[in-house]
């Protein structure tokens, strides 16, 4: 079994968020990295657990970045990753880094690709997708719990007021959300031993991008909080009923 | 030239992001001047014409049973279909859980941008630029289309829906859908009667409510104002909730008109899942809980003794309405 499973770059969850360049950018000064927590905590952990089970499945991973990923890649790997491959390139359009991916993953010749839910900085929720119709496999999204049985994969996603279980041959695309794996942390065996698993750095192919960002920009900021006394909650519901309008 | 908005559904019913996403379809439509038409897939019960009166023309039927389960390989074919036989130059759909699996499909077979959950109408006046949340709501950007065709989903409860009157011609397209890779084997429903992420009013609890035996009166007041339950992540991480109402920036992120939050301390993170809200009251026994900066309004005070009064005082008003 080979596993691919794509891992992004993002700005700690506490980061500031502020622009520059005249909000064309993101201000990345004093911004602490991390692995999109999608990626790790579910997509690479679940992976791992795959692993586990069975001896002969070899986990590789892919991100299209600059060399300022390597860390996170590091720790991919200390967490259990076989070998890495940074395509050098910093382009957030989804098309393009899914062109990358996608060209990583023919010559991986994969049975399973692994990609988080979203980013949690872009949100863009599509370059699994993406990468399922350019590879002409199918693409289970938003993934809760992963089971596989010989060549057969068992998926929960989450729907709309509900869940719902499918099943799928392999190869196949999945994006992970929370519910499949438990988080963990790398140990120092782990830490070690990524400090020689390859890092492999590939220069991107040809591909175009569909879209670009224009400018960003940060929402207005809340007016201030109206406090009600704790012994006149009636006020409350009449402020909700009457002034807000929203029961 | 038109713009296509597909049409989702689940168990033969129309979903409600999808009316949104009719009515901001059609607004795009007129800004652009041309048709708003839609594609519905599988086999429906409700009646499509009346989707006429959110401001669709023509809807294109392909009442497949294949289609009657989502399989996005095989959906994202037949939409790709019928906005080549139509000339559709945007396709518009909800960033919804089907969305977020047809349409970056979408995107590589028409070779078309995608703006992946809209919050506003394009600004088409120098191009096509569409805004959108990003950072998990902490920012927006404006995203920037270059290609022919573009795609656009709506974020859910970003766009108000809107009814006036109108029918809509229903037509049959006919093209070969493939058999589905994906097989749907089970579909669970979950306890609560409003989905999360459709709901307008929102309750959710955090970990000041102490166990998972006190969330009688959480359920108590969303029933009541006929709302979702949510939480936070360590209540759903301590399995006193069920993990799919875990909202924040690693959970689910939801935009409801009315967003109540008791005993949760307004953590950055579980903000960043909320915080797109209209309306935000926070019920905290700690007047310095982050929460409060990013609420409309707030009481400081015990749950335990808030909560019951609050459902009390809105029986009352409701009685008296
Ligand atoms: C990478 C990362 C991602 C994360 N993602 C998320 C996420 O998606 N969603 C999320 O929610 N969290 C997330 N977290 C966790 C987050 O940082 C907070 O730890 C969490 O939101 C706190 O939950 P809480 O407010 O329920 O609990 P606490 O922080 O323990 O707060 C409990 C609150 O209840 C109040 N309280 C206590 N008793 C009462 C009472 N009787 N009446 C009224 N109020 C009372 C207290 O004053 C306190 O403010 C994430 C953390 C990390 C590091
Ligand atoms: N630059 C990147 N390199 C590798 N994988 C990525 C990259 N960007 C996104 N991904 C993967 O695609 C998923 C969805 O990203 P997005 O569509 O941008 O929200 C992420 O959770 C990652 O698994």
């Amino acid at each position: 079994m080979k596993i691919l499973v794509c891992i992004s770059k993002t700005p700690d969850t506490t980061a500031k968020i502020a622009f520059t360049d005249n909000n064309t950018k993101f201000d990345t000064n004093g911004v602490q990295w991390i692995i999109n927590p999608y990626d790790e905590w579910y997509a690479l952990v679940r992976a791992i657990e795959l692993k586990e089970a069975d001896a002969a499945t070899v986990i590789h991973l892919v991100n299209i970045g600059g060399a300022d990923a390597d860390p996170i890649i590091r720790k991919a790997l200390a967490l259990g990753g076989d070998e890495a491959i940074r395509v050098n390139a910093d382009n957030h359009d989804g098309y393009f880094v899914a062109s990358q991916i996608a060209a990583v993953a023919k010559e991986g010749n994969y049975d399973l690709i692994f990609t988080g839910k979203e980013t949690i900085d872009y949100n863009g929720s599509s370059i699994g997708g993406m990468l399922a119709e350019m590879l002409e496999m199918p693409f289970v999204s938003l993934a809760s719990k992963f089971e596989l049985s010989g060549t057969t994969a068992t998926i929960t996603r989450e729907i709309e007021g509900g869940a719902e279980t499918c099943e799928v041959a392999l190869p196949v695309v999945v994006s992970a959300a929370k519910g499949m794996a438990e988080a963990r942390i790398p140990n120092m065996r782990g830490i070690m031993a990524a400090r020689t698993k390859p890092l492999n750095v590939k220069e991107p192919v040809e591909a175009e991008s569909l879209t670009t960002v224009a400018s960003f920009g940060l929402p207005p900021a809340k007016a201030g909080v109206k406090l009600v006394d704790a012994d006149n909650v009636d006020e409350l519901v009449r402020l909700l009923h009457e002034e807000a309008k929203v029961i | 030239m038109s713009v296509l908005i597909f049409i989702d559904a689940a168990e033969g019913k129309i979903k409600k992001a999808s009316l949104e996403a009719i009515t901001y379809g059609a607004h795009i439509a007129q800004q652009l001047g041309v048709s708003a038409e839609g594609v519905v897939l599988g086999q429906i019960t409700d009646d499509l014409a009346t989707l006429g009166k959110y401001g669709v023309q023509k809807i294109h039927r392909v009442a497949d049973e294949k289609l009657n389960n989502l399989d996005a390989q095989v959906y994202a074919k037949v939409i790709a279909d019928v906005a080549t036989a139509t000339g559709a130059t945007v396709l518009v759909c909800s960033n919804n859980v089907d969305g977020k699996s047809i349409a970056p499909r979408l995107s590589v077979r028409l070779k078309a941008g995608l703006v992946a959950g809209a919050v506003a109408l394009p600004d088409t006046a120098n191009g096509f630029t569409v805004k959108k949340n990003v950072f998990s709501g902490k920012a927006f950007a404006n995203i920037s289309v270059s290609t022919d065709i573009k795609i656009v989903s709506l974020s859910p409860n970003a766009y108000k829906i809107e009814a006036g009157e109108g029918t809509a011609e229903v037509v049959d397209f006919s093209t070969t859908v493939e058999a589905p890779k994906v097989k749907v084997t089970n579909v669970e429903k979950a306890s609560g009667e409003v989905p999360l992420t459709e709901a307008e009013i929102v309750v959710s609890g955090g970990r000041g409510l102490k166990g998972p035996e006190n969330w009688g009166m959480i359920e108590e007041l969303a029933k009541l104002l006929h709302a979702a339950t949510a939480c936070s992540r360590p209540v759903a991480d301590a399995g006193w909730r069920p993990h799919n109402e875990h909202v924040g920036q690693t959970g689910i992120a939801i935009a409801p008109n009315l967003y109540i939050a008791i005993g949760i301390s307004g953590a950055i993170q579980h903000l960043a899942g909320v915080n797109r809200s209209k309306t935000i009251v926070v019920i905290n026994k700690d007047e310095d809980a982050p929460f409060f900066k990013a609420a409309d309004y707030g009481i400081v005070g015990d749950a335990f003794e808030v909560v019951p009064k609050m459902i009390e005082s809105i029986k009352k008003m409701k009685g008296g309405a």
